[in-house]
């Protein structure tokens, strides 16, 4: 079976976001689109799910035109869309967010039949070979990866009566919010669609990811069509050298010789309701990673130092203080916090990229306000991070990923913070602003700011941090050093017996 | 063009009332007169939405401002028929508004009750409270001073026009919610709030600190908007504030369909206010049924904010 897009076009304002993109995929395969954000990615998903009309575009399935111009019509066409944002409903049980739109099989034609539903959704998880997770759960109980895998088992389920089988998935950043285990596990999932002879088409940002699990690979460059082919007949290079149009020699930036001597922050068996055994200090300008398996602590090491995880015992120092007892504090000792979910937890989306920047630094500016001095500031700090927007006053939703991520970025560099948290940082950023991310860590780590990192990415640990604390269900367990530090060695802490002492 | 169109939809509207009520009253509704008699009749609600808008800022609303316009009625009064000066009075009125909006700031913020059943719930509790201290009875006559009183009645002669204080109170609250809401920072945190409370607060902004404020800030809104309707009617009774309410929370959504993003502004709610108050006065000269001025009252607000999420779900 080969499903064919072509010549797809789109427009906003005048703006072209698309043009001309021609993409054709085979069952079977897994097709990895890639592109720097604002590339078109999302624009292309949006029109083959129906959801934004296109200018232009001609769907064919084996020869036949496909119609396409409404989520139905794509749904009947076999197109199936797994989004990075996990949007189920967490208030209802597994079975019920995976037959979540359909018409719920009903006994005596008025009341559901719950055994026929679990059966279902169980069939569904039975074929992804997520057996573990119950169906009768609380969906809002499960971990990142389980609610990515019953989403996928959700696309998975057809409706007997209506419904065809899926011919198309299309996975839209499945990793950015999993860790390494569950990304092993969804890998394996792909594996099984791949067996149903279906198409996959999967967006991703994580070049090692699609080298591994991808059969071939369009990118993507200012709404244009750059290049098509099988992963086998490309390099990561290539790809790079595609996406950016210039040569990523590096993906990080060389580390600094030597920080400065001053301790900042001192931890002595620190416990919270969470973590435990914290023993460690922090020097000014140094970058320390925090990592383990999913869920470890890793968020909770870093709400620590905001507040928001009280200290229950043992002795926690910062500067020449306590910690502090709320964000407000925080921010006014200096400590900035980049948070994991930038959407939920960074951004006020309709609100300038001005007022986001800002938002923790309105007291510098005293009791009124002054909007001339803060577009002056926000400019600059724009500049100073690259972010492309076409006005400061514009809302930061309508920014692209990357660019939204640079304004949360931005606000936590203004000010020039002492320690700055750093939770998942390139979450779903494009190479190039990666880059611009990381260029700006070490800029501030040579400026003597201290950085708590924690990332899904064990490359992008590696390659920034100083140091790796490791974390077994919140204990610390080691602090091992970055300089001879493999993938693999640091993995294997992760699985450490977390009951010797 | 849907987006101009929503943003300027509610202003065709009110400018499309004006002119219809102008053709219609053609010797009546354009004089300074009616003007002025209208910025009268709506400088309480006009002081309520203005307060209002503090809280639904942050995506917030306060049920009780009715009920507490009354309550701060009935204290005003009582405490005058006990014999204490009128600035006592409004004093402790006053107070009583502040009290109960910080109890309302309380529940939403600190004990984390949504907004709608804790307001509903102290809506009726200050109702009750203002039954109690009247005993059900209305306050009237020689227990109002004529200091009191003889405010509502009073202006500033300019020309042969004569500007009511009450008119004069309402612009100066106006003014004063603007420049906070539009002009300090303490302002600019709110809408922070509103556009994403637990980024706000990872952000650093005290989120449960302002919350309390502001819902205290519609509280005395609320009480001074009860001691105005008071003095204009010289009396008080405990049912006199509860139309303010609805009236005003209706001002802020229709004010709400003029903004760019939807948020509330100050400016917006005053049209809002005049959109409301207009209709009222120009019906009842038309001597039209007050029934179908609600029902009229209804079907625009709902309009507007049709033509205002119409256009906003589709970019």
């Amino acid at each position: 079976m080969i499903i064919s897009f072509r010549n797809i076009s789109k427009s906003y304002n005048g703006v072209s976001a698309l043009q001309g993109v021609t993409l054709s995929l085979d069952g079977g395969r897994v097709h990895a689109l890639m592109g720097e954000n604002g590339a078109g990615k999302s624009t292309l998903i949006k029109l083959i799910a129906g959801v934004v009309t296109a200018d232009s575009l001609g769907v064919e399935k084996d020869g036949h035109a496909v119609p396409l111009s409404s989520a139905q019509e794509a749904q009947r066409a076999g197109f199936r869309f797994i989004h990075q944002e996990l949007n189920i409903v967490p208030q209802v049980s597994v079975a019920e967010n995976i037959l979540l739109g359909r018409r719920f099989p009903r006994r005596f034609r008025v009341a559901i039949d719950w055994p026929v539903v679990r059966a279902r959704a169980q069939a569904a998880l039975a074929f992804l070979g997520a057996d573990h997770i119950e169906v009768t759960a609380l969906a809002g109980d499960l971990s990142a990866g389980d609610k990515m895998l019953i989403k996928i088992a959700a696309a998975l389920v057809t409706d007997p009566d209506t419904d065809k089988r899926a011919d198309l998935y299309v996975l839209d950043e499945p990793t950015a919010a999993l860790t390494g285990e569950e990304s092993e596990m969804l890998f394996a999932v792909i594996a099984r669609l791949k067996l149903t002879g279906a198409a996959v088409l999967y967006v991703s940002h994580r070049i090692d990811e699609v080298l591994r699990i991808c059969d071939d690979v369009t990118v993507l460059r200012d709404g244009k069509h750059v290049s098509s082919c099988p992963v086998d007949e490309t390099t990561k290079d290539k790809i790079i050298h595609a996406m950016t149009g210039r040569d990523v020699k590096d993906a990080y930036p060389a580390r600094l010789a030597r920080h400065g001597s001053d301790v900042i922050s001192r931890l002595v068996d620190v416990e919270t309701a969470m973590l435990s055994h914290l023993n460690f200090e922090l020097r000014a300008g140094e970058i320390m990673g925090v990592a383990g398996l999913s869920e470890a602590g890793q968020s909770q090491l870093l709400e620590l130092f905001m507040g928001l995880d009280p200290v229950q015992s043992g002795q926690a120092t910062f500067l020449s203080g306590s910690l502090p007892k709320d964000p407000a504090r925080a921010w006014a000792k200096g400590i900035a916090y980049l948070p994991k979910e930038r959407r939920k937890e960074g951004l006020m989306l309709d609100m300038p990229v001005r007022a986001n920047i800002l938002a923790p630094h309105l007291k510098e500016y005293g009791v009124l306000a002054n909007k001339r001095r803060e577009r002056r500031d926000a400019i600059s700090m724009g500049r100073r991070m690259r972010m492309k927007y076409d006005s400061i006053e514009q809302p930061v939703g309508q920014l692209s990923g990357g660019n939204q991520q640079k304004v949360v970025f931005g606000r936590a560099l203004h000010g020039n913070p002492k320690l700055l948290l750093l939770n998942e940082p390139t979450r779903g950023v494009d190479v190039g602003a990666k880059f611009d991310i990381y260029t700006s860590v070490r800029d501030l780590s040579a400026q003597g700011c201290a950085m708590i990192l924690t990332s899904s990415d064990l490359p992008e640990m590696l390659g920034m941090c100083d140091r790796i604390l490791v974390l077994v269900n919140g204990r610390q367990t080691q602090v091992l050093d970055c300089a001879a530090l493999t993938s693999a060695a640091l993995l294997s802490h992760f699985y450490e017996s977390d009951t010797k002492v | 063009m849907m987006k101009t169109l929503r943003q300027s939809g509610t202003l065709l509207g009110f400018v499309a009332i004006i002119v219809f009520f102008a053709i219609k009253l053609p010797d009546t509704f354009l004089t300074a007169r009616n003007w002025i008699n209208i910025t009268q009749q709506l400088s309480m609600l006009a002081v309520v939405a203005a307060t209002m808008t503090f809280v639904m800022v942050m995506n917030d609303f306060d049920l009780s401002v009715g009920s507490m316009a009354s309550l701060a009625g009935i204290v005003a009064a009582t405490l005058f028929a006990m014999g204490f000066p009128v600035w006592t009075g409004l004093l402790g009125a006053l107070l009583v508004g502040l009290a109960g909006g910080l109890l309302n700031g309380f529940l939403v913020s600190v004990v984390g009750i949504l907004p709608f059943v804790a307001t509903l719930g102290t809506l009726t509790v200050f109702s009750g409270m203002a039954f109690l201290i009247s005993d059900g009875k209305t306050i009237f006559g020689r227990d109002i001073p004529s200091g009191f009183s003889g405010f509502a009645r009073g202006g500033i002669e300019m020309g042969d026009v004569k500007i009511p204080f009450l008119t004069i109170t309402a612009a100066l609250v106006i003014l004063l919610c603007w420049f906070v809401l539009e002009q300090s920072n303490f302002g600019r945190r709110l809408y922070a709030i509103g556009g994403n409370k637990e980024a706000a607060h990872l952000a650093g902004i005290k989120v449960k600190r302002l919350r309390l404020i502001a819902f205290g800030l519609t509280g005395l809104g609320a009480a001074a908007a009860g001691l105005m309707y008071a003095a204009r009617v010289a009396s008080a009774n405990p049912t006199q504030g509860s139309g303010l309410m609805l009236d005003a929370i209706a001002a802020v959504f229709l004010g709400m369909t003029m903004s760019r993003q939807g948020e509330p502004r100050v400016v917006f709610t005053l049209i809002g206010v005049l959109i409301l108050g207009i209709l009222d006065n120009g019906l009842t000269q038309l001597q039209v049924d007050s029934y179908i001025r609600e029902i009229l009252v209804g079907l625009i607000v709902i309009a507007a904010v049709a033509v205002a999420s119409f256009s906003k779900s589709r970019p």
